[in-house]
């Protein structure tokens, strides 16, 4: 029971740290010269490292908001998860928490897919995705099958 | 010639150099504007000396991707002198107050040209050490929503309508709960079972005994 307790925080906690490194760092598109993410468009041109903010469009706004929300929304399901770890009934599922880890996977599927779409826009020929694009695809499905897990789960001991 | 020596060193000690802070240039960061508008790019100082009479604005532009900048104004001797044979020329205005340490200018319709950094430079006499500040101009065909306020706005709904579900719940709850106690005021048996019914979301299946209710989130 323990270790299956420590397994799904490991996987929430893995979904959560993915999250954030995506959404952090610097590497969405990256060319042979720049790389931009939602917050900073980054290049070396002639000799210096140079980064500007990123285009003030309505879609990489929501972009932004979508990625922070999903974050907020990890953290507050892994709290609620030991509240009611401690507080649940013998029996009782841990339904709060599994919703609120599946409306994280949701946004930071949301997010994915409208950076996705918009990338004709934002992602020039040249360059191809980055890797934080990639861990952002990634953490939605874990954050997915994390949230299922609390949605099944029932208490014992 | 050590006596001779001694009677000078008291008036050969040097002079000890007053502190003096540097002089500290405020503008903006950076400015967006549309075109055929008017903008007023703001310069002021802080200094901790008296403004003097002697107090310098100087105003110069760099458009974008050039290498150069040009002087565009410059305020001196209680006199400003704007630009008369540059990009803006009959097109600059001084509106500023170097009394009040403002050497703010006024752009008058802008146009795309006029993409660039400007640079605002102050000296106050005798205070003059002091770096010069930039404020970047960008002018718009229509202008574009500020960075963030998309992402405040859509964080902010969602988070509202989270703690707005919360309350509702709570609320509910409340309200079921006190409706149920009173109505079972006379029907002591269905008092346990009002309470479970109402708790939905931890549903599970609860002993009727245990009226460990109260312990549930």
């Amino acid at each position: 029971m323990l270790l299956l307790l420590l397994g799904i925080v490991i996987l929430h906690a893995a979904a959560l740290v993915l999250l954030f490194v995506s959404t952090i760092v610097s590497a969405w598109t990256t060319g042979s010269t720049s790389s931009s993410d939602l917050w900073n468009n980054c290049s070396t041109i002639s000799g210096g490292y140079h980064c500007d903010p990123a285009y003030t469009g309505e879609w990489i706004q929501a972009v932004q908001a979508l990625m922070i929300l999903s974050i907020i929304f990890s953290f507050i399901s892994l709290f609620l998860f030991f509240c009611q770890l401690f507080t649940l009934q013998k029996g009782g599922r841990f339904f709060v928490t599994g919703v609120f880890q599946i409306l994280a996977s949701l946004f930071v599927m949301s997010g994915a897919v409208i950076y996705t779409v918009m990338s004709p826009n934002w992602v020039p020929v040249s360059e191809a995705y980055g890797w934080a694009y990639i861990l952002a695809w990634v953490a939605f499905p874990l954050a997915l099958i994390s949230g299922l897990i609390y949605v099944i789960l029932r208490k014992r001991e | 010639n050590c006596v001779h020596l001694s009677h000078l060193t008291p008036s050969l000690t040097p002079i000890v150099p007053q502190q003096s802070e540097a002089i500290v240039i405020y503008t903006g960061w950076e400015r967006h504007a549309l075109v055929g508008s008017d903008i007023r790019l703001s310069c002021s100082f802080f200094s901790w000396r008296w403004t003097s009479d002697d107090v310098t604005f100087s105003w110069s532009y760099r458009a974008d991707g050039a290498r150069d900048s040009i002087s565009v104004f410059h305020y001196t001797g209680g006199s400003p002198y704007v630009d008369n044979k540059g990009p803006f020329r009959d097109r600059l205005e001084f509106v500023g107050n170097p009394g009040r340490r403002d050497g703010s200018i006024l752009l008058k319709n802008l146009d795309y040209g006029d993409n660039g950094t400007f640079t605002c430079d102050a000296k106050n006499p005798p205070d003059i050490v002091g770096r010069a500040s930039s404020v970047r101009l960008l002018v718009f065909e229509k202008v574009p929503i500020q960075a963030g306020v998309i992402t405040g706005a859509i964080i902010g709904a969602v988070l509202g309508l989270l703690v707005l579900v919360v309350v509702i719940y709570y609320l509910m709850r409340f309200l079921v709960a006190r409706r149920v106690f009173n109505l079972s005021v006379s029907k002591h048996g269905k008092k346990g079972k009002g309470k479970e019914g109402s708790q939905q979301r931890q549903a599970s299946p609860l002993s009727v005994g245990s009226l460990t209710t109260t312990t549930q989130r």
